[in-house]
């Protein structure tokens, strides 16, 4: 669970997060929407300690997150472009990463590894993958330890349809297994199934946070790209006026 | 800390470029000796070298590799690492390398040709610069967020401490030769870890006897217990303060 107060975030000029109160609960699939530079990325950056917030709390399972980084062992995190030591052997990758989190072999999830056909790249340097082996990579090394808490930003983003569907099928097992999955994404129709709340985010601040049967309801359409659709034109028409 | 310090390590010395300037320190410091006749004509060679080579290398070098390991921190920054350790692991790495260099490029023909106080204050001193020098580079590093900007400001602060620092002291001692300046270029000379290491070296040579009534001054207070540790303590100031600084502004940084 990921509980957030009255969170403030300003770049400068830019009020890059506006006061957000939110609760997020497990076993919820929640997608974070809103138009480029709306404050997603740096959202989950502050939930994740990368990005020091100006005012507000965060609650992490309970446990606040200010000086002490254990939390983090509760969370795995896919980030939007996944950036690794160019040197590094993918093998190595992980191997360093079992190493600085300490984890028996016998409770990590491999799954991703076994499925994205990644252990026979072990000997290949990160440098020379792909933008899209480098996404599998990203996804591998977030479910890898098994965590409570998944933050996947962008994840689809260069997959192929078919990884992509496997990374589907694990974040519904990921629910199933009450953890709290947290999506960012532009592809709406991608995650449409998957997906248990919507937050939607403008210029930094939470315009809602909804069930998505609620949402078909109330915009009467049945995808969910429509449905945010819709309400974005109502958003810019509300503004224009 | 040792986990992380290792994978730093690891990474420093597969790009070899520790090792090259191991070799190029020991190549020069071995061909020192050969050349001179008289080991403390050497060793003075050497300190001028040392004074030279050493921050210039390891600024550029910690610089360098802070920002090739950008994306190292960025991954150890979502793990559950503490800031403070990531920086500090980074630190460590980098300095116990460029350490080990130097012991290797300079240590060994000085404890081979020159085994006595005055080598071994050169050897301290190169020590203590090297780390003092890292840390500084970690703090111009954390503080600037792109590469060229990084390096330009290390090599503007290098140049600082090594040439113009001199000039304006020289400029100052000039201006003012009417009044007894003698305390003040004692404390001027605190101000800069270079100099510091210079005259904690010359002082252990005979060529202090030639730099006249400050040079006696000199010899006066740093060549007692009081004065090495007043020596001493202003370099370990120059090592942790900028370190601190760095570790607390890398702690307020937005990834």
């Amino acid at each position: 669970m990921i509980r957030i107060e009255q969170l403030n975030k300003r770049f400068r000029k830019l009020q890059a997060l506006d006061n957000i109160n939110v609760v997020f609960g497990n076993g919820n699939v929640i997608s974070l929407i809103g138009p480029n530079g709306s404050g997603k990325t740096t959202l989950i950056k502050c939930i994740l300690g990368m990005v020091t917030a100006d005012e507000g709390r965060i609650y992490v399972n309970g446990q606040m997150i200010s000086n002490d980084p254990s939390y983090r062992e509760q969370i795995g995190y896919m980030p939007q472009i996944g950036r690794y030591p160019d040197n590094m052997r993918v093998g190595e990758l992980f191997r360093m990463m079992k190493n600085i989190r300490i984890m028996p072999e016998n409770q990590l999830d491999k799954e991703l590894l076994e499925k994205f056909r990644l252990m026979p790249m072990f000997d290949k340097p990160m440098r020379t993958l792909s933008g899209g082996t480098r996404q599998k990579v990203s996804a591998a090394l977030a479910f890898y330890f098994n965590p409570a808490i998944l933050i996947l930003d962008e994840p689809t983003a260069g997959l192929d349809p078919l990884s992509t569907e496997i990374l589907k099928e694990k974040i519904q097992d990921a629910r199933s297994q009450q953890k709290l999955v947290l999506v960012t994404s532009h592809i709406l129709s991608d995650l449409d199934e998957l997906t248990t709340h919507v937050m939607y985010m403008q210029d930094g601040k939470m315009i809602f946070l909804k069930q998505i049967d609620v949402l078909r309801q109330e915009t009467g359409e049945d995808k969910l790209g429509k449905a945010i659709a819709s309400i974005m034109k109502h958003e810019l028409k509300a503004q224009f006026v | 800390m040792t986990r992380l310090i290792r994978y730093v390590l690891y990474d420093i010395l597969r790009n070899k470029v520790v090792i090259t300037y191991a070799l190029f320190l020991f190549v020069v410091s071995f061909s020192l000796f050969q050349l001179e006749e008289n080991e403390s004509k050497a060793i003075l060679s050497l300190l001028n070298i040392v004074l030279i080579v050493v921050p210039l290398i390891g600024m550029i070098f910690t610089t360098i590799h802070y920002y090739n390991s950008y994306e190292f921190i960025e991954l150890m920054l979502s793990q559950p690492l503490s800031r403070k350790r990531i920086l500090l692991s980074e630190f460590t790495g980098v300095a116990v390398s460029l350490l080990c260099a130097f012991a290797f490029g300079v240590g060994v023909p000085v404890l081979i040709f020159s085994f006595n106080d005055t080598g071994f204050a050169l050897l301290i001193a190169g020590g203590a610069l090297t780390l003092i020098f890292t840390s500084i580079a970690f703090l111009a590093s954390v503080k600037s967020r792109d590469k060229a900007r990084g390096i330009g400001f290390t090599l503007l602060l290098w140049f600082y401490f090594a040439l113009i620092y001199d000039g304006l002291v020289l400029l100052v001692l000039f201006s003012f030769s009417d009044y007894p300046m003698e305390k003040f270029t004692l404390l001027l000379s605190a101000l800069n870890p270079i100099d510091l290491a210079r005259i904690s070296i010359m002082l252990k040579m005979d060529v202090s006897a030639l730099m006249g009534y400050t040079g006696a001054l000199y010899k006066n207070f740093f060549g007692t217990g009081a004065g090495m540790l007043f020596t001493g303590s202003i370099m370990l100031l120059w090592i942790i303060l900028p370190l601190w600084w760095a570790v607390t502004a890398f702690n307020k940084k937005d990834m």
